[in-house]
């Protein structure tokens, strides 16, 4: 099945310059392969198209099965010069709730959650 | 863990933060130290062009008197210590400050240490060479320079409590160092002795936004709930001479301190984190345990070090133009077409007075205005939109035609244009914050005394 991150991982994001990074931490270490292999920093870019303009780098933390994507030019060219109403892009982290992930049906009961959102499986 | 426990509590994590969960940490929180973080990038170069405009601006954190009134009163009943970074571009007037409401307190004897050296704006054209974000020299900063000033580590720090000093109040100085000094002093860590500056200023990066890590910028209904969300208490670490520690926080409080809010935490505005660089340290977070031991407490342990860069981190602040911003609104069935002809209608306006913007942005707030091109293009319609316009001008007057155009869709606009009274000229002052190295050689921190 395919589910929208959210039922899989947490997300936060954090500013600096120009620079904003997204970490995507998973809920449970049986997610944490899934996230790792599907949400690669080439998809992650494509996913924030138009929206981060620079490159992508992505940093693993096996340990604490999190993910944490270094995005350039996120941000209007920082948090002074952004023309953006979220300058911090603190709200930034959000959209990667919506990256499609395929999960095995076996892990279906793992997932968090799957009452809450409306159109959270496709 | 073995040896004496110190606890070190938060008491912002932002200029802007609450003041009553630094209050409560004070009286409640049975603490050896207190520590505020008051600034941002930009807090520096902001604090320099209000002074030059306001001459009665005294240079420091515009809460100081609510946070030290606040806290002074259970700090002095315990003996808690208080670090903090209000000093902004006047440490000594803050200390001066301090000893003011000590006084108040009827607190006599009590020193307090000014830490100064961080502001470089005289020389750092001649201590630096290029732009870390792009690459250009630095003197290409020259003719729009407002301030520069290196990121102190902990050092200074140490030596002020070495010196008697009750409370510390510094400059510009990087975050977790003020976390980082009370372990230094206490167990004696050397500033050289990566192995334990790496876990305690991984301590003190945990720490430095305060409630991000007690529950606050975390809850998710549905997913991740938190009781109490209007309740957030602000964090201690009872940090162990060994480098490790419990995070907790005072009891009867809401929000949480469980792993997803540490985990969340620890990457925080971090890059690489086997490479988080500080002044004291490079820190490696990748190697971090986390235990949650229930009720609200997670034990942090094996954090890493490794040992320093030779050089300082520099922020220059510059002028950098204008920016003119304003909004109405929509609602109703065909708020959004509405806003579609507003948008259109605006484009022609900027052409017809001749807007000169480097960058311009008019958003649909509810559609588009915080995801920009990224958001979903076949959305469901929204009921109510807001029309945003932003535009990043050079000079002012072509910033506040951003504000007049917008007046003028109120009478000549599109049916059923919501918008608020105008205020003033809609336009604000840009300060663009560079980056730069500094060999850490060039940098003199000084410490000046004060007692009530």
């Amino acid at each position: 099945m395919r589910v929208k991150l959210q039922h899989l991982a947490h997300a936060r994001s954090g500013d600096k310059g120009d620079t904003s990074n997204i970490m995507v931490i998973a809920y449970a270490p049986e997610f944490y392969p899934l996230l790792k292999q599907q949400l690669t920093a080439e998809r992650f870019k494509a996913f924030y198209a138009g929206t981060v303009k620079g490159r992508v780098d992505r940093y693993a933390v096996d340990g604490i099965g999190a993910l944490n994507f270094v995005a350039q030019g996120a941000l209007g060219g920082g948090v002074s010069r952004s023309l953006c109403l979220d300058n911090y892009g603190k709200a930034l982290s959000a959209a990667v709730l919506g990256f499609e992930i395929e999960v095995p049906d076996a892990l279906k009961g793992k997932l968090r959650g799957m009452g809450q959102a409306r159109g959270s499986t496709t | 863990m073995s040896g004496k426990v110190i606890r070190i509590g938060s008491g912002a994590a932002w200029w802007g933060d609450r003041v009553e969960p630094a209050i409560l940490n004070a009286d409640k929180g049975d603490l050896d130290y207190l520590c505020f973080e008051t600034m941002a990038e930009a807090t520096v170069s902001a604090a320099q062009v209000r002074a030059r405009r306001d001459p009665s601006f005294p240079g420091y954190d515009t809460y100081l008197d609510d946070r030290i009134k606040g806290v002074l009163p259970g700090c002095l009943k315990r003996g808690t210590k208080i670090i903090t970074n209000q000093g902004w571009i006047n440490p000594n007037a803050a200390a001066e400050r301090i000893v003011h409401w000590l006084r108040h307190f009827g607190a006599k004897g009590v020193k307090v240490a000014a830490v100064n050296g961080a502001l470089i704006t005289e020389r750092v054209l001649e201590l630096t060479d290029r732009i870390l974000e792009n690459g250009e020299p630095t003197r290409t900063l020259a003719p729009n320079l407002i301030s520069a000033e290196a990121y102190l580590g902990a050092e200074p720090i140490v030596d002020a409590l070495k010196a008697g000093a009750q409370i510390v109040v510094t400059g510009r100085v990087a975050d977790p160092s003020l976390f980082l000094a009370p372990m230094m002093y206490e167990f004696g860590w050397d500033a050289m002795d990566h192995m334990h500056l790496g876990p305690g200023t991984g301590i003190g990066h945990l720490m430095e936004c305060g409630a991000q890590v007690t529950g606050g910028y975390f809850s998710d209904p549905g997913f991740k709930d938190v009781p109490e969300p209007w309740n957030l208490a602000f964090p201690i670490a009872e940090v162990s001479p060994d480098g490790g520690c419990i995070l907790s926080k005072v009891a009867g409080t809401g929000g949480a301190i469980n792993l997803m809010t540490v985990k969340e935490q620890c990457l925080y505005e971090v890059h690489d984190p086997a490479n988080y660089i500080t002044p004291d340290v490079v820190v490696d977070f990748t190697t971090i345990r986390l235990e949650d031991l229930g009720g609200d407490r997670v034990r942090v342990s094996n954090i890493s070090g490794k040992p320093r860069t030779p050089t300082l981190k520099v922020s220059i602040g510059c002028t950098e133009g204008f920016i003119g911003e304003d909004m109405f609104f929509y609602a109703g069935p065909g708020a959004l077409r509405r806003a579609q002809l507003a948008k259109k209608i605006l484009e022609e306006r900027f052409k017809i007075v001749k807007l000169k913007a480097d960058d311009l942005r008019i958003d649909f707030l509810g559609v588009n205005a915080i995801h920009g091109e990224m958001s979903p293009k076949n959305g469901p319609e929204p009921y109510e939109v807001a029309v945003r316009v932003a535009a990043r001008t050079k000079t002012r007057e072509e910033a506040i035609k951003v504000g007049r155009e917008v007046d003028g869709m109120a009478v000549s606009g599109v049916a059923h244009t919501g918008k608020r009274v105008p205020h003033q000229d809609r336009f604000r002052e840009i300060i663009g914050v560079w980056s730069a190295l500094v060999p850490r050689e060039k940098v003199h921190p000084s410490i000046n005394y004060f007692e009530s």
